[in-house]
């Protein structure tokens, strides 16, 4: 057991597979000699080699394009796009190549490449540098997308995107960067698809990831002053969604609350929502309700703390969950 | 005669006659000049009448210090095989079309017109050579050893591949422009990985086909970016034809796209992509210059289109047709057997067998074709994911019941009809 913080813990975790996996190799601008803009592949150029920890030219359909041709040859790339909104020019290489090849190939070629982006707002920072855009890959069969909220998982879970056979979008929460918690270099906590009961209550669930998870902690701790028993969901995975341990939340508690950055509509708790609404239907005590971003581009800095959902606004949800 | 434009310095030897050719005379005409002082850029390019010639359109061959060794050294026999090989895939390519116009394929794509192209790059390459191609490149299956059969079941809607590209070395078509570009750099980038780490792998060079509307999409920029810094040993080969469908190749371009090869400090050559022997001797000087260690290469064939773009496409109502016949006088498998003829390499008997076995070849893709049953969605469902996934096998149990429940629909049915009866 030690105690980092989650950009280290991920660092550790490219590590360990750069260690163990000599197919494995990290690229991205900015990665190596500067080691990141933050700071997550810090060391790793220095201790690998610029062969395994290469600086690519600013291009980011480029990355991802030859990081397929690499990944058809056997190796293993691990791609890092700088920020979320930067992922857009890479979309079409992501979309139409990386998620169709395995089936596009009736299953006879896999393209197995890790794409981490640091994503989600909370940073003051300006346009392209805050945003969510999982829903936009969710909707692409093909990809599984992963997303630790705590350092534990972080170490693990970059670990387990390298070694699977599909590719996998490494979203991380950029706002937790520094967010400091235990790591058990010897203990996996076992299948990253899975999500996590990390408080048990008996009154509501709320389904967080990510960079939302220690809000909807303090959310449920507060709610306790109120008297209310609230079970928060680390979902980890946003595709594959571990609907079952949502499920056997809700079937227990009987209000659902689902929460995250990215707006509201066409957003992952939709999906959660209207799944859990046909499992649950005779469970819940109330409709299921979202909590997420407005319909609009990611704010400016100065007003995104209104934009962002917070403490009150999950304890606005579960008002209105309670209230029925 | 022969150009090429060599701008890296020392790559290929100060003997070669590709950096002899590094400053063509031609401009293109009309253009302001600024003016000699250092550091302005001058407007020097290789002309669009300007390419690398080994075999004229009268079929009379021609002298190339640099690239005409390539052609010397080959056996009579292997001269017969250019020819029988773009006279099968013409063959092929007649049968596909055929098979389209009677229903039984959704589209084709003819290549009919760029063959020398095609079997020229194709055979070039070695076993351990790897082809991207995009989704017109049935000459280049050909030489990789495919059975062209396996190219319709795309067009038949069967599979959205059709093949192992790993048993040939030959990746599945790409539909979506320029992006096998990409794919193709890093397979060529994985090649000098796996040198780097492992000195017994064997020395492979990647050919990247694209065509010229494809030249305009942002991913060939890139992938030539990434494939000069990391000095990838690939083969950029463009087949400029002159049309992407409707789009005449002057709104892709104002110069020939060799040019383009300069901005990225690598080897350009521009050849006649209608002269098979000029093709497959640039593609093997390319190739031997990619696999040596020495970089990317950009070659451009200048071709034509004879046919539409896909058996959907009307060209009568965007060119001429006096473009087309004037094409139609430098055709590739004319050129050829005039030559072989002339210098008594080849005879009727010849190409009647090479009539014949293409006839034989068009009969075994027609009845493939017919063969190849539907395709079914549970191996749809089973390759989404190479592992397991919950999503997945959610909906194809869901998927399976609803079919099985019609089962037991039609199972009623029958059982009412057969008591009413």
């Amino acid at each position: 057991m030690s105690t980092m913080t989650i950009a280290k813990a991920i660092n550790e975790g490219l590590r360990a597979k750069l260690s163990n996996d000599p197919k494995s190799f990290v690229m991205g601008e900015d990665i190596g000699s500067l080691g990141g803009v933050y700071r997550v592949t810090e060391g790793l150029k220095k201790e690998f080699g610029a062969h395994r920890v290469m600086d690519t030219p600013l291009a980011e359909s480029g990355i991802v394009g030859t990081a397929i041709g690499m990944a058809l040859r056997g190796h293993r790339p691990i791609c890092e796009i700088q920020f979320d909104g930067f992922v857009f020019p890479a979309f079409n290489q992501i979309t139409t190549q990386l998620a169709k090849i395995h089936t596009r190939s009736d299953g006879q070629l896999s393209a197995p490449v890790v794409i981490r982006i640091p994503y989600g707002g909370g940073i003051g920072s300006i346009e392209h540098h805050s945003e969510s855009p999982e829903a936009l890959f969710a909707h692409t069969a093909g990809l599984r997308i992963i997303t630790p909220s705590n350092a534990n998982d972080a170490y693990w879970m970059i670990q387990q995107a390298v070694e699977c056979q599909d590719p996998v979008i490494f979203f991380e929460p950029k706002r937790r960067y520094w967010l400091k918690g235990e790591v058990d270099t010897e203990n996996s906590p076992g299948d990253p698809f899975k999500a996590h009961v990390v408080r048990e209550g008996s009154d509501a669930t709320i389904v967080a990831y990510g960079p939302l998870v220690p809000v909807a902690l303090a959310a449920a701790n507060a709610a306790a002053e109120d008297g209310h028993s609230v079970e928060v969901i680390d979902l980890r995975s946003i595709s594959p969604i571990d609907f079952d341990t949502v499920e056997a939340s809700v079937n227990k508690t009987g209000r659902l609350v689902v929460a995250h950055e990215a707006p509201t509509f066409g957003g992952i708790g939709g999906e959660i929502a209207s799944r859990i609404s046909e499992r649950c239907f005779y469970s819940l005590e109330s409709p299921a309700i979202r909590v997420g971003g407005f319909h609009m581009p990611y704010p400016v800095a100065r007003v995104e703390e209104h934009y962002l959902p917070d403490i009150d606004r999950m304890l606005e949800a579960l008002d209105r969950a309670f209230a029925y | 005669m022969g150009k090429a434009q060599h701008a890296a310095s020392g790559t290929a030897g100060d003997a070669s006659p590709i950096q002899e050719a590094a400053a063509p005379d031609a401009q293109a005409p009309g253009r302001p000049q600024a003016g000699g002082s250092s550091g302005v850029l001058q407007q020097r390019a290789v002309g669009p009448d300007e390419a690398v010639q080994l075999l004229d359109e009268h079929g009379t061959l021609r002298h190339e210090d640099t690239f005409s060794p390539y052609i010397e050294a080959l056996d009579p026999e292997v001269l017969r095989s250019f020819y029988r090989d773009m006279a099968t895939v013409r063959r092929f390519d007649t049968e596909a079309t055929a098979l389209q116009r009677q229903g039984e394929l959704a589209l084709w794509v003819p290549v009919v017109g760029q063959e020398a192209a095609q079997i020229g790059s194709g055979r070039a390459m070695k076993p351990a050579d790897y082809a991207f191609p995009t989704y017109r490149e049935h000459g280049v299956a050909l030489t990789r050893g495919l059975d062209l059969a396996d190219l319709l079941k795309l067009f038949r809607g069967v599979s959205n591949g059709g093949w192992d590209p790993r048993e040939t070395n030959f990746h599945l078509y790409t539909l979506v422009l320029a992006a096998q570009t990409l794919h193709a750099v890093g397979y060529a980038m994985g090649i000098s990985r796996d040198i780097a780490t492992d000195p017994e792998t064997e020395p492979a060079a990647v050919v990247a086909y694209f065509g010229d509307g494809s030249s305009s999409e942002g991913d060939v920029h890139e992938s030539m970016v990434f494939a000069a810094s990391y000095d990838a040993p690939v083969v950029f080969f463009c087949q400029n034809n002159n049309w992407a469908i409707s789009v005449p190749f002057e709104v892709q371009s104002k110069v020939p796209l060799v040019n383009r090869a300069g901005g990225y400090g690598i080897p350009g050559i521009r050849v006649d992509g209608n002269d098979v022997l000029a093709v497959y001797a640039v593609t093997q000087w390319a190739l031997e210059h990619a696999r040596n260690g020495h970089g990317p290469v950009l070659i451009e064939a200048s071709t034509y289109r004879i046919g539409a773009h896909t058996t959907a496409d009307d060209p009568t109502k965007y060119r001429m047709s006096e473009e087309e016949e004037l094409w139609k006088t430098r055709d590739p498998l004319q050129r050829l057997e005039t030559y072989l003829r002339a210098s008594g390499l080849a005879d009727d008997e010849f190409f009647e067998q090479v009539k014949g076995d293409g006839d034989e070849l068009a009969g075994h893709v027609r009845r493939a074709t017919l063969a190849l049953g539907g395709a079914d969605i549970r191996q749809k469902f089973a390759t989404v994911y190479a592992e397991a996934h919950p999503l997945v096998a959610e909906e194809l149990a869901w998927f399976e019941n609803y079919e099985a429940s019609f089962a037991d629909a039609d199972t009623n049915n029958s059982q009412i009809q057969g008591g009413a009866a």
